[in-house]
C-alpha cells in the first residue's frame, strides 16, 4: 500500500463521530437514518461523513435495497491498522521488556543493599 | 499470586502529522531507566521485539557520538539502525537522529523524556520524521512482521486513534 493511501485513511479516521461511525459498522451494517441517530446530526450532516468514509474505501453503500445499507469495508482499516499495529507491537513489546529488565536491576540492588547491611 | 503488572503505553498518532508520541509509566526510579537507555548490554535487552537478538555494533550515548544497532531474526533476517547522538542530559533526556539503513536518507529525531513520578518515571518518546509520508512508510518498510488478520485489530486502531486525541 502507498503511504499517501494510508494518509487518506488516516484523514478519514481522523474524526470522532467517523470512528463511532466505524465502531457501529464493525457490528454489522446499517442504514444512514440509523447511523445518524447516536448524533446530533442532520441527515446532509451525516452523508458528508460518509463520503469521507467512502471516498477512502473505508465503507460502501449498498445500491439496491430501497434503505441503502452502509457496510464496513475492512480491508483499508486493516492495512492501517497493520502498520499502527507493527509500531505499537514494536514499542509494546520494547517497554514489556524494559520493565523486566528495571525490575532486575532493582532486585540486585536490593540484594547488594542488604550485603552491606550484614557486613 | 501478585499479578505482573504490564505497562500501558499510549500512542498519539494523528494523521497529516510528522511525529509519534509514545508514553509509558514504568515502576522504576529515573536512574535506573536512564541506565536502561545508555548502558549497551542492558539496552540490547530491552530495545525492539523478543524475536531479534540486538547486535550492538556503536553505542556512544554522549553529544556526537554514533550508535548503530543491527537486529537478528532467527531465521537470517537483518534490520541494521543507525543514528547519533544530539544529547544526553543524565538522568533527564536523550535527543538522537535515527535510520533504518536499508531506506538511508530518511531520518528522523527522536527524543526520550524521563519524568520523576515519585519512584516511578513517565518516558515520553517523540519521533519526528521528514515528511508525513516517511513516517507513514518508514514503519510500514522498517517493522515488518507477519501481521495477524483479526478484527480485534480494529479496536486497537480505534483506540490508539482516541488515544491521539
Amino acid at each position: 500500500m502507498s503511504a499517501d493511501q494510508l494518509s487518506v485513511t488516516f484523514a478519514a479516521l481522523a474524526d470522532p463521530t467517523r470512528r463511532a461511525i466505524l465502531a457501529r459498522l464493525a457490528q454489522g451494517e446499517a442504514p444512514v437514518t440509523e447511523l445518524a441517530k447516536p448524533f446530533d446530526l442532520s441527515l446532509p450532516g451525516i452523508s458528508k461523513h460518509l463520503k469521507v468514509l467512502q471516498r477512502a474505501g473505508l465503507i460502501t453503500q449498498g445500491r439496491n435495497a430501497q434503505w441503502r445499507p452502509c457496510r464496513l469495508e475492512p480491508a483499508r482499516l486493516k492495512e492501517a491498522s497493520e502498520w499502527v499495529g507493527e509500531y505499537r507491537r514494536f514499542w509494546d513489546e520494547s517497554f514489556q521488556r524494559l520493565d523486566e529488565v528495571l525490575q532486575e536491576m532493582i532486585q540486585k540492588e536490593k540484594h547488594e543493599d542488604e550485603d552491606h547491611a550484614q557486613d | 499470586m501478585k499479578m505482573k503488572t504490564m505497562p500501558k503505553t499510549e500512542y498519539t498518532i494523528e494523521p497529516g502529522r510528522q511525529d509519534i508520541v509514545s508514553t509509558v509509566v514504568i515502576d522504576a526510579p529515573r536512574e535506573l531507566v536512564y541506565r536502561a537507555y545508555t548502558d549497551p548490554k542492558l539496552f540490547a535487552r530491552w530495545w525492539g521485539p523478543s524475536r531479534y537478538e540486538n547486535d550492538i555494533e556503536k553505542f556512544d550515548i554522549r553529544r556526537g557520538g554514533e550508535w548503530r544497532v543491527i537486529q537478528r531474526g532467527a531465521d537470517g533476517s537483518e534490520h541494521p539502525f543507525r543514528g547519533v547522538t544530539h544529547e544526553a542530559v543524565a538522568p533527564e533526556r536523550i535527543c538522537q537522529t535515527f535510520e533504518y539503513e536499508p531506506i538511508a536518507g530518511h531520518v528522523a529525531l527522536q527524543t526520550a523524556t524521563f519524568e520523576e513520578l515519585g519512584n516511578k518515571t513517565r518516558i515520553t518518546a517523540q519521533i519526528v520524521f521528514q515528511s508525513v509520508m516517511d513516517r507513514d512508510g518508514m514503519v510500514a518498510s522498517g517493522m515488518k512482521s507477519g501481521a495477524d488478520e483479526s478484527m480485534e485489530r480494529l479496536q486497537e486502531l480505534l483506540d490508539s486513534l482516541k488515544s491521539g486525541k
